[in-house]
């Protein structure tokens, strides 16, 4: 019997404030074993229990991309105990990682298909992981045109800044930026996630869209109104989590468990939900 | 198969010498299951245990694995607990509560090995109910005061002895070892007659209640439902089929553990999230989760009920509050 409840060492190779109010940090482990590296096989959409030794454990979506061998990135907000202990290590300390956990986006379902990937805040995370994925060239051919919203408060807040550049660069993703208010200096767009995708107007086959409540609730009208049926409109939930593995009970949406069922849902699977969460 | 009263101390005394034996004693007042060292301390006459008898398998609290750090690297052990065990003298209620968790602790991806190992590893001895109490309502639950579901072996008690039922292969595998002796006709006769007579409270009828509550969630029944109720999670704590737990560091120095604890719906804590938002926010939408897992979720996902109708949500709330009546009102409503 495999033990799902124990971790996989790992280094921190790098500790990297990803935001200008440094809240957010982009960790890069690399495993230490060679086997480890082999038997973690994920999806864009998945996460992993990232354990501070003595601190404990916390759920993370995974932002590398499975082509990006050998190593697990995730973006952390500082706001709990786990996620603390996270910032302040230092290059070279040895963590644990449980997963991966959940399912992920279907990416084997999209194959052939043209997407619009929403991203608001922090939460771009599995979506970086999942356009990475896209992107890679063995990959890039199975997926008809990508379009990429992406919305922070300020341009100081978006993660991945070189690599939205580089994405900015290339003629096979039509990448939007937007920041909430004009700042000096800013060629990307201004307003709201919402606001934006009206007018951007995207004609998909799919959508997936991950960000804070309040810019998902109102953005879910905007993709109908765009089109999207709720069977093409891909969700990521999150809830309080422990186990990750359908056992402790707590992030449970009606019968669904956000960790073994999900995070990933359409939102014709979330329509027939009870809405709490 | 049939044992006299007085030779249960000694056939728990040999059982104990190979086995780690759980039995109900007497502690602080309290009926508990601990493991004993001498058959005497058993006490097979009490109405049911203060605490669940999911505890022997899913422990208020556990060590799942410690660990060191150092300039060594991660050094961990892992606290798997494969000890062979009797459970001797489980009710019904605990009994069948083990089978609902088993649905728990192993889906279709991942097995619980801290949970699986002990259940491997552990006989149940079931203990029918003569006087089930005033709160018990297994009869109701597609239980009962003699249902043998999650009993290895079962015992009648008959008054001067014990009629001893073979359930499980491996139940009877450790009878045919003991050599009790065969029980008579008569002796079948009383334990037949008390098994088919005694009946807990069955009035609770739960047919169509999942479907019903599929439809309820924003029903203004749950409203009021909950306001009476303290948020001090007894009912959650105590019930034999509530399985939600924490997992928690504990650390000192370089030596640490990943500890796992009973925990519950009924706490605001529960749910929160790191940003503050709380999908369960108040005791309506806690109140609501309690009633829905147990009718209507966990018969979505493992096709029965979580609830096996011990009544210590009823004996030990605070405020009198009874999941009977709130199902009944259920019931009522149009």
């Amino acid at each position: 019997m495999r033990n799902p409840y124990l971790p996989l060492p790992m280094k921190l190779v790098k500790n990297f404030t990803e935001t200008s109010d440094k809240l957010i940090h982009t960790f890069t482990f690399e495993f230490l074993n060679e086997q480890d590296a082999e038997n973690f096989q994920y999806r864009p959409g998945q996460f992993a229990e990232v354990m501070v030794y003595g601190k404990g454990e916390a759920p993370f979506g995974i932002a590398s991309s499975p082509t990006e061998k050998g190593i697990l990135k995730f973006s952390v907000a500082k706001v709990g105990v786990v996620s603390t202990a996270l910032h302040m290590l230092e290059e070279g300390t040895i963590v644990g990682v449980r997963g991966p956990l959940g399912n992920s986006y279907p990416l084997e379902q999209l194959k052939g298909k043209s997407l619009t990937i929403i991203g608001g805040g922090f939460a771009f995370t599995t979506l970086r992981s999942t356009i990475q994925y896209i992107l890679d060239p063995a990959n890039r051919g199975d997926y008809g045109d990508l379009t990429v919203i992406y919305g922070a408060r300020n341009p100081g807040l978006l993660l991945y800044k070189d690599e939205l550049a580089a994405w900015d660069a290339r003629s096979d993703i039509n990448l939007i930026t937007t920041i909430d208010r004009e700042v000096e200096g800013w060629t990307g767009r201004v307003g709201f996630i919402p606001t934006v995708t009206k007018e951007v107007a995207p004609k998909s086959d799919y959508a997936i869209i991950c960000g804070p409540p309040v810019m998902i609730k109102f953005t879910l009208p905007v993709l109908v109104e765009c089109g999207f049926t709720p069977d093409r409109i891909i969700m990521s939930l999150e809830n309080r989590m422990k186990c990750g593995i359908g056992m402790c009970g707590r992030c449970n949406v009606g019968s669904k468990y956000v960790c073994k069922d999900g995070p990933v849902f359409t939102k014709e699977q979330l329509d027939r939900l009870p809405n709490e969460y | 198969m049939i044992i006299n009263k007085n030779e249960i101390p000694s056939l728990l005394d040999k059982l104990a010498a190979e086995y780690r034996v759980m039995a109900p004693v007497k502690k602080n007042g309290l009926v508990e299951f601990a493991a004993i060292k001498s058959g005497e301390e058993a006490c097979l006459t009490y109405a049911n245990t203060k605490k669940p008898g999911k505890e022997i398998l899913f422990p208020q609290s556990e060590e799942l694995f410690n660990y060191t750090v150092d300039a060594e690297g991660v050094r961990m052990q892992d606290n798997v607990d494969p000890t062979s065990t009797i459970v001797f003298g489980m009710r019904p209620c605990d009994a069948k509560s083990l089978v609902l968790l088993d649905n728990v602790f192993k889906n279709d991806q991942y097995e619980d090995v801290y949970y699986l190992t002990r259940r491997n590893n552990t006989l149940i001895v079931g203990l029918g109910c003569n006087e089930p109490a005033a709160t018990c309502f297994c009869s109701s639950m597609a239980c009962g005061p003699f249902s043998k579901e999650g009993s290895d072996i079962f015992l009648t008690d008959i008054g001067e002895a014990y009629v001893v039922e073979g359930i499980s292969e491996k139940g009877k595998e450790l009878l045919a070892k003991l050599g009790l002796a065969e029980a008579g006709a008569e002796a079948r006769a009383a334990a037949a007659k008390l098994q088919q007579e005694v009946k807990a409270d069955g009035t609770i009828n739960i047919e169509g209640l999942s479907d019903k509550l599929g439809g309820m969630f924003e029903h203004p029944f749950w409203d009021r439902l909950h306001e009476k109720c303290l948020g001090c999670a007894a009912c959650t704590y105590l019930c034999p089929t509530c399985h939600c737990f924490d997992i928690a560091d504990e650390a000192k120095d370089c030596n640490g553990c990943r500890v796992r604890n009973w925990d519950a719906c009924m706490f605001p804590l529960f749910t929160l999230h790191g940003s503050g938002h709380n999908p369960r926010p108040n005791g309506k939408a806690r109140w609501r989760q309690r009633l829905m897992h147990k009718f209507n979720y966990f018969v979505e996902r493992y096709n029965a009920t979580a609830c096996v109708g011990c009544g210590r949500c009823i004996k030990n709330c605070p405020v009198n509050l009874d999941i009977r009546q709130a199902l009944a009102d259920i019931r009522a409503l149009d």
